[in-house]
């Protein structure tokens, strides 16, 4: 492969996440082996800019309301335009147990900021669930360039 | 043995004082989702529970039974237990609404009975749950680690029952639901999973902040014993699900119900899923019927997706957004 191939890729978009002291979204992108950033957990610390185009992924909250689906975190952080601007698509932690409201959270980021809700899974989610992941994101920021 | 440290004494708990913000968290997410079997119009369901069959009934009779035996020692013994073994005041609290909610679901079952069942046929019934070997097996392996002096194989067991035992009985429901059967019945059951997946999650998320104190030979030991724990229910709940659904023809669909959901317990205490996704596929319309979009194809990593984005709007009431 020539160098300068190399040097003119585009960077690759990243993953930014939130997850609460449960960790179950946290132990999920741990396995995924990518490198990520993590919303703060508190409302007293800054909400971070990104720099680059990313994906977001959040659990779900509350149980089956739309209100408080979303996690406070996550809209201050969306509710920059800047970071809003750069999301390229969303992944939704959650449990069926909740039957509609599964992922719910992830259905009403892709509607309010109108880009792909890329999938779901459950708590920590399976080994198929990382598999398909780690490659579906990867073939995802190959499209986008 | 581990010695956590329990609550000494009695004080007035103090909601503007947390030690731990999950509490209130899952307090307010229990408390909103308080329910009560009268708003569900059982009676709705008297002319579909009139087409099934004499042995469907019975079947259907059998298995509410036993979900009431579960939420009975949840309620009795399993939430009081837990409510010993407490760090903050706040989860004590959490365990009286877990407590009172395993009563509304026993009563739930009650309920359903009297308005669609012969009274002579839910005594049989119950008289059937106090002899019948497997639901007494199940029982006695949770009391044993309920009576054990063990905080940690308590939670696990309480966890397993929450995430996994349940759902043995809950298939039948969901099958139901997806033949246009007992559909208000299925209505009730539903508000029962929410529930379960509340506690589930929340006595998983407290066993993994006491384990995360252990040794690792300590915490070795819990993972071993969960995971023996967990084959001896599961070996239980196989010869359980073939007495009652052998005659029906649905045993392999409920055994990988039960693969799907022992998975789901296991994650709700921190550890890995056991069973690989070859034994978890689980018919699509029972999917469907726990969760209605489960059956939707939100994967849009395999280029299968069909809709990716949602048409429908979806309305955002959250105050906080503000664009």
């Amino acid at each position: 492969m020539p160098i300068s191939e190399v040097v003119e890729a585009p960077l690759a978009g990243t993953l930014v996440y939130f997850s609460t002291k449960s960790g179950n979204t946290h132990r999920f992108v741990e396995k995924l082996g990518v490198s990520a950033q993590r919303l703060p957990i508190h409302r007293e610390e800054p909400i971070p800019r990104v720099k680059q185009p990313y994906i977001l992924m959040t659990p779900t909250y509350g149980g089956g309301e739309i209100k408080g689906a979303v996690p406070g975190q996550v809209i201050r952080f969306l509710n920059d335009e800047h970071n809003r601007h750069l999301l390229r698509g969303v992944i939704a932690a959650g449990n069926t147990n909740f039957g509609d409201a599964y992922g719910l959270a992830g259905r009403i980021i892709a509607q309010k900021c109108q880009v792909p809700l890329l999938y779901r899974f459950e708590l920590l989610g399976t080994e198929d669930d990382v598999a398909r992941v780690r490659k579906g994101v990867e073939e995802f920021w190959k499209r986008q360039m | 043995m581990t010695t956590m440290q329990r609550l000494s004494r009695v004080d007035a708990i103090n909601w503007n004082r947390l030690q731990d913000d999950k509490d209130l968290e899952v307090w307010n997410r229990l408390t909103s989702n308080f329910w009560l079997p009268e708003k569900v119009p059982l009676s709705n369901d008297i002319q579909s529970w009139n087409t099934l069959t004499h042995q469907e009934k019975q079947l259907t009779i059998r298995v509410f039974t036993g979900l009431t035996l579960l939420d009975t020692i949840q309620s009795s013994v399993g939430a009081p237990v837990l409510m010993e073994d407490a760090r903050t005041p706040h989860e004590e609290a959490v365990y009286t609404n877990i407590a009172f909610m395993e009563s509304v679901h026993a009563r739930s079952y009650s309920s359903i009975f009297s308005t669609l069942c012969a009274t002579r046929d839910v005594d049989d019934a119950f008289r059937w749950s106090e002899e019948n070997p497997m639901l007494q097996a199940k029982s006695e392996l949770i009391l044993g680690r309920y009576r054990s002096d063990d905080p940690l194989m308590r939670k696990v067991a309480s966890v397993f029952l929450e995430s996994f035992l349940f759902y043995s009985g809950f298939y039948l429901p969901m099958y139901w639901s997806s033949h246009a059967k007992l559909t208000n019945t299925a209505d009730l059951i539903r508000l029962i999973i929410r529930d379960e997946a509340v506690h589930g999650y929340y006595i998983g998320y407290k066993f993994q902040q006491a384990l995360a104190e252990a040794t690792p030979e300590r915490r070795q030991e819990v993972k071993d014993y969960a995971y023996e724990l967990l084959l001896e229910l599961y070996d239980n709940e196989v010869r359980y699900t073939e007495s009652l659904y052998d005659e029906v023809g649905l045993t392999e669909d409920v055994k990988k119900f039960l693969h799907y959901n022992a998975n789901k317990a296991l994650m709700n205490l921190g550890y890995e899923p056991l069973f690989p996704s070859s034994v978890t596929d689980v018919d699509p319309t029972i999917m469907a019927a726990l969760s209605p979009s489960a059956d939707e194809n939100h994967d849009f990593f395999s280029g299968s997706g069909s809709s990716y984005v949602i048409g429908k709007a979806v309305a955002t009431e959250d105050d906080d957004w503000a664009f």
